[in-house]
């Protein structure tokens, strides 16, 4: 499990952003990928291809397994600041995944 | 448009140095950087960090804290949370910030960025819960946290300082799975000698054992046939270490070192070189980071991998090239100048054929068993590019248009290195002659509605706009 090990004054204050409707605790130095991760969110989507679950694996925006939903636009998570009220769901692919490629 | 003398890109330790001391010369200097704070990804977060992170990340981490204030002090346009998409030959850099694009020129461009993990392709590697030892030292320095029941697996000296800061956050991890063997100790042997004269990174690596043993750290060396057990997410690790070892944890962190970043470089149609004992293709550089065009410089891991510090000392070399190019320093000053970094340099590589060849990379991971994925975001597997190597694919680019692998998000940046083993060991070629993929413009996603947000410059001059102008100065 993912936890707090050291916490800085400025991280004392905890908002929440929310992801798949559920709020997300998250502090000060957070991206969207490390509050989740510390949530117990582990699966950010599944694979286009074989639907199989992935998550965040490199957390310095060079794999791309941690897209996300936000404002339906695909970011990465470990990319995005999180800030109170983002409003984030995980990536709906599906269209694209029985049109034959 | 916006020009400069210098631009750069990455602000880690060769970018740092480089951006500050052109421009304490006089230098109009830009610095981009993907991330919202200077540091790169060794010094990540470093101005944000208190005495209880400090205390648990080291002081090899709290020493770039010298580097991000010095750029504080200097005139250099800081420009942060910039993704460069596109540079060009002539010293054009595109980049987005906050979902605008924009457009600076360069004199001269340094590409100073960095590394990237090596990829670890095994059984299970794409599952949840498995992530690179830099993504744990990235949650540490940033969010301060960290897995109270995890595995480090593979090799190198990252992962013992990974385990050592885990220890002092009081989340010392259940075990390290090293692939290195006692081969790999002796044929190292002969480069220690040699590794002497750069004492101090030696001296900090016994340190870091002696941390784990004190901690009682079990550690399994020789390990192979490695493979992460679960279904939906990681659940354990598998390994043959003298006989075969099951444990149980729902995160591990995999590194077999790192390589260069090519991604810019491979763009611009550089010139590269194979690196037999780093195994990874790096730009061809003379001694001042100079590469094959005359305009661009590349400095740091990019350039190939020696660490931080010597990152620090290539990037001062640029500077110093840079200078003297644009009459700023003579010759001789421009010598005497880097005099310290040219020997600081020497220093910081004269440890590395030791490292490399000790922590070498098992050829199971440099060409993984046919079911192992070796492109996450396409799923092909090496079985797949053994198959169509054997249907006459003599390259990554074939291999990528008739298999697609290398073609998702992350633009091969993680199968490249693979696929470039397979095809050579498979063509009992050079991986030289097999070469990389062929990577294009833009090397970073962007949406149609950014890249004609180029057309919408706040004015004539393409002057940034206040609110920019307020987040570019912000150097913390």
């Amino acid at each position: 499990m993912f936890r707090a090990v050291t916490t800085e004054p400025a991280e004392n204050d905890e908002f929440e952003f929310y992801f798949d409707g559920s709020p997300v605790p998250a502090r000060e130095g957070d991206s969207v990928a490390s509050a989740l991760l510390r949530s117990g969110v582990l699966e950010f989507r599944s694979n286009w291809k074989s639907d199989r679950p992935r998550g965040p694996f490199c957390m310095m925006g060079a794999c791309f397994e941690c897209l996300i939903s936000a404002d339906g636009k695909s970011v990465q998570a470990c990319m995005t600041t999180a800030t109170p009220d983002l409003v984030l769901k995980k990536i709906d692919d599906s269209i694209g995944r029985d049109d034959g490629f | 448009m916006m020009a400069f003398d210098l631009i750069v890109i990455g602000a880690g330790p060769a970018g740092l140095s480089a951006a500050t001391l052109t421009a304490n010369k006089g230098a109009a200097v830009a610095l981009l950087d993907e991330q919202s704070h200077p540091g790169g990804q060794i010094y990540r977060h470093v101005t944000q960090s208190g005495e209880t992170r400090d205390s648990v990340l080291g002081d090899d981490y709290t020493a770039g804290r010298a580097l991000v204030e010095g750029l504080g002090a200097a005139d250099v346009r800081y420009i942060p949370s910039a993704t460069v998409w596109s540079v060009s030959n002539s010293g054009h850099v595109v980049f987005n910030v906050q979902g605008r694009a924009r457009e600076i020129e360069g004199q001269f461009v340094l590409l100073a960025t960095g590394a990237l993990e090596r990829p670890v392709p095994l059984p299970g590697w794409t599952l949840p819960g498995v992530m690179t030892a830099g993504a744990a030292q990235i949650l540490l320095k940033t969010a301060g946290m960290a897995n109270d029941r995890a595995i480090l697996a593979g090799a190198g000296p990252l992962l013992y300082l990974l385990a050592a800061q885990m220890i002092k956050a009081g989340v010392p991890p259940l075990a390290i799975v090293e692939t290195q063997t006692w081969r790999d100790y002796a044929r190292s042997q002969r480069y220690f000698p040699g590794a002497l004269r750069g004492y101090r990174t030696v001296l900090k690596g016994l340190g870091l054992l002696a941390d784990l043993r004190k901690a009682g750290i079990r550690r399994y060396t020789g390990a192979s046939k490695i493979e992460i057990l679960g279904r939906d997410r990681a659940e354990g690790i598998r390994f043959v270490a003298g006989r075969s070892i099951e444990l149980e944890s729902d995160a591990v962190f995999l590194h077999q070192g790192v390589v260069p970043n090519t991604q810019l470089t491979r763009a611009l149609g550089l010139a590269h070189e194979w690196s037999d004992t780093q195994r990874c293709f790096r730009p061809t550089t003379d001694e001042w980071g100079r590469s094959s065009n005359d305009k661009l410089f590349v400095a740091g891991d990019g350039a190939g991998i020696d660490g931080a510090t010597a990152a620090e000392h290539a990037g001062s070399l640029c500077a110093a090239e840079v200078l003297h190019q644009l009459g700023r320093l003579t010759r001789s000053a421009r010598d005497t100048m880097t005099q310290p970094a040219r020997k600081g340099l020497r220093r910081e590589r004269a440890v590395r054929p030791f490292l490399d060849t000790l922590y070498s990379v098992p050829d199971t991971i440099l060409r993984p068993p046919d079911s192992v994925t070796v492109c996450r975001c396409e799923e092909v597997t090496a079985g797949d590019i053994r198959q169509l190597a054997r249907l006459g694919c003599r390259g990554p680019n074939q291999t990528k248009a008739f298999g697609r692998c290398g073609m998702g998000p992350c633009q091969g940046r993680y199968c490249g290195s693979t696929v470039t083993e397979l095809l050579a060991f498979a063509h009992d070629e050079s991986p030289e002659n097999i070469g990389a993929y062929r990577i294009r413009m833009p090397i970073k996603p962007v949406t149609l509605g950014e890249v004609a947000s180029l057309a919408d410059l706040p004015d004539s001059h393409g002057e940034l706009t206040k609110e920019e102008n307020r987040l570019t100065c912000q150097t913390r």
